[in-house]
């Protein structure tokens, strides 16, 4: 029992670890937030539901769901680059703006289920794995995937110059690097990978549902940071490992939470609290900081 | 034979077009760059020297006038597409380098100013070598600290780095904003050497702003004042060789009566 909740949150940890890697592009590259994800989410997840219900290909239905979101991430990086809107409200407009297309996608209905239909996760390569175990190989091959393209992608000259339009735009533009297709590139790849969170979600879950994107910024956030709290100072690569790894712990602490007593609908609650305790690390290792506190007590100001 | 490499006529620059706050920073500014200038910009504080740069630059666009890159015109090339030809060094440290990334990073963004960045791996280990040699050349440490992230740097490196960084591939003009201005006086005068050197060995076009007359006075074959948006005074080669910091001041001094 014990055991199958472990592997369970293992194959939960992967499968959602892919919202971290897509966050990470903008949130920790481009150094801003985006709120697209909590519209793109739930429509990755919503046009593959919706395109298997169709009979289409789980493979092609997945693929289908990364296309529609970087197609929310170029809205968006078009209200940001070229109409000059702050990024938190561009991001919050399409959000908003991909809830009612994801009713639309979704025929009108709040929720679709996959009941009796084909995912990935029934592909005849996973037939006789134990249960759960299915989730934690399909997410451990999406992550694996994911992370060395990511890896790629990030040493080449595009990827090189995608980094240093987050870390000094004026210097980049000054080196000829056109930043605004930078940011719009990396807001379409994060988003691509976030819809492709939603499909995978969606196919392990069994349905899509118009609200699954409520807070999933949070557990993204999450992710991402409780990797950099845990692993301290990393390489880029290294960092994109840790998001994972974050992800998986993340699902650990949730698990321990609802061993606790509380209940699914406390979830959110304290998804905000991990995430902002972990935000505070930092303030937390200087307020508590007992060597200074120490060393203070010894040296001299003459 | 010198033959103009930049020109700008009667060029006029407005900022806040349109509103109460309108002002017009060059009125009618004329100036013919030739190839191989080294000329030192003098001019009080809100004289225009700055939108000057970011008027070749392409940060501000201009209202009248125009602007020829050998006999080209450049008016309305964006700012990233005059890098092809055009590199600077801001008078912050923090402006010229990408804090995050390591210098060797930082050098190989710059070997490709200008170009189209495409998915192909960026080969860093093959520019170790050349990198290495060029920053020891700068005799500040910099050698030593290549897989350093620039934001760990001092002032003064990131600042020799960001020179580095705009001559590495050799630009058409370099515009150098007082780069010297926010160090000591001794990493600024280490800086200034290396720059004069660099410029000389490359034969670099260069335009120097500065706010230390004898810089002005000791370096490059030509000097030109702005005052109010328009060039008041251009001086070179042999007349500007025989200019003093008193004839300088009582220019100055005229120039408020």
């Amino acid at each position: 029992m014990t055991f199958g909740l472990g592997v369970s949150a293992i194959g939960q940890g992967l499968l959602w670890a892919t919202l971290g890697l897509g966050l990470f592009l903008t949130f920790r590259i481009l150094d801003f937030p985006d709120m697209t994800v909590e519209g793109t989410f739930p429509m990755g997840a919503a046009a593959c539901v919706a395109a298997i219900n169709h009979g289409i290909n789980p493979i092609w239905a997945t693929l289908i769901a990364i296309g529609v979101g970087m197609l929310c991430g170029l809205a968006t990086g078009l209200l940001y680059t070229k109409g000059r809107i702050p990024i938190l409200l561009a991001g919050i407009l399409v959000m908003t703006a991909a809830y009612s297309v994801n009713l639309r996608i979704m025929h009108g209905r709040s929720n679709l289920t996959l009941l009796d239909k084909p995912s990935l996760l029934k592909l005849p390569i996973f037939a006789h794995t134990p249960m759960y175990f299915d989730s934690v190989f399909l997410g451990f091959t999406v992550i694996v995937i994911l992370t060395l393209v990511l890896i790629y992608f990030l040493q080449t000259d595009l990827g090189q110059a995608f980094i240093a339009t987050g870390d000094n735009e004026k210097m980049a533009r000054s080196l000829g690097i056109e930043t605004d297709n930078m940011k719009i590139m990396g807001l379409m790849v994060s988003n691509g990978v976030i819809g492709l969170g939603g499909a995978l979600v969606a196919q392990n879950d069994g349905y899509a549902d118009v609200n699954m994107g409520i807070g999933v910024i949070v557990i993204a956030l999450a992710s991402i940071i409780i990797g950099e709290v845990a692993f301290g100072e990393l390489t880029m690569n290294q960092r994109l490992v840790a998001v994972t790894l974050g992800s998986i712990l993340y699902r650990f602490v949730l698990l321990v939470v609802l061993r606790l007593g509380f209940n699914t609908n406390d979830l959110k609650l304290f998804s905000s609290v991990v995430l902002a305790l972990c935000m505070m690390v930092p303030v937390f290792r200087d307020m508590f900081d007992l060597k200074r506190v120490w060393k203070r007590g010894i040296t001299t100001h003459d | 034979m010198t033959k103009p490499i930049l020109e700008l006529r009667h060029v006029v620059t407005k900022v806040n077009r349109n509103t109460p706050e309108e002002l017009t920073l060059l009125k009618d500014l004329n100036l013919t760059i030739n190839e191989g200038d080294f000329i030192t910009i003098l001019g009080s504080n809100g004289a225009g020297k700055s939108t000057l740069f970011n008027t070749i630059a392409g940060n501000l666009t201009i209202d009248a006038g125009e602007i020829l890159l050998r006999g080209e015109h450049i008016e309305n090339e964006s700012e990233e597409r005059r890098t092809r030809f055009l590199s600077r060094v801001f008078q912050d440290p923090k402006l010229g380098t990408a804090p995050r990334m390591t210098v060797a990073e930082n050098l190989l963004l710059a070997t490709k100013r200008g170009e189209h960045r495409h998915l192909t791996p960026r080969h860093l280990k093959q520019h170790m070598a050349d990198f290495k040699e060029m920053t020891s050349g700068m005799g500040n440490g910099l050698d030593e600290r290549l897989q350093t992230p620039t934001g760990s740097l001092s002032g003064g490196q990131r600042q020799a780095l960001s020179f580095l960084m705009a001559t590495l591939k050799k630009p058409d003009i370099l515009l150098l904003d007082e780069h010297t201005a926010a160090l000591d006086p001794k990493t600024s005068q280490e800086l200034m050497t290396a720059t004069n050197e660099r410029i000389m060995a490359q034969n670099l076009t260069c335009l120097m702003i500065t706010h230390h007359l004898d810089d002005a006075l000791k370096y490059g074959n030509r000097l030109v004042v702005i005052s109010d948006g328009k060039i008041t005074y251009d001086v070179s080669g042999a007349e500007k060789q025989q200019l003093t910091q008193e004839k300088l001041y009582s220019f100055f001094s005229d120039l408020q009566d």
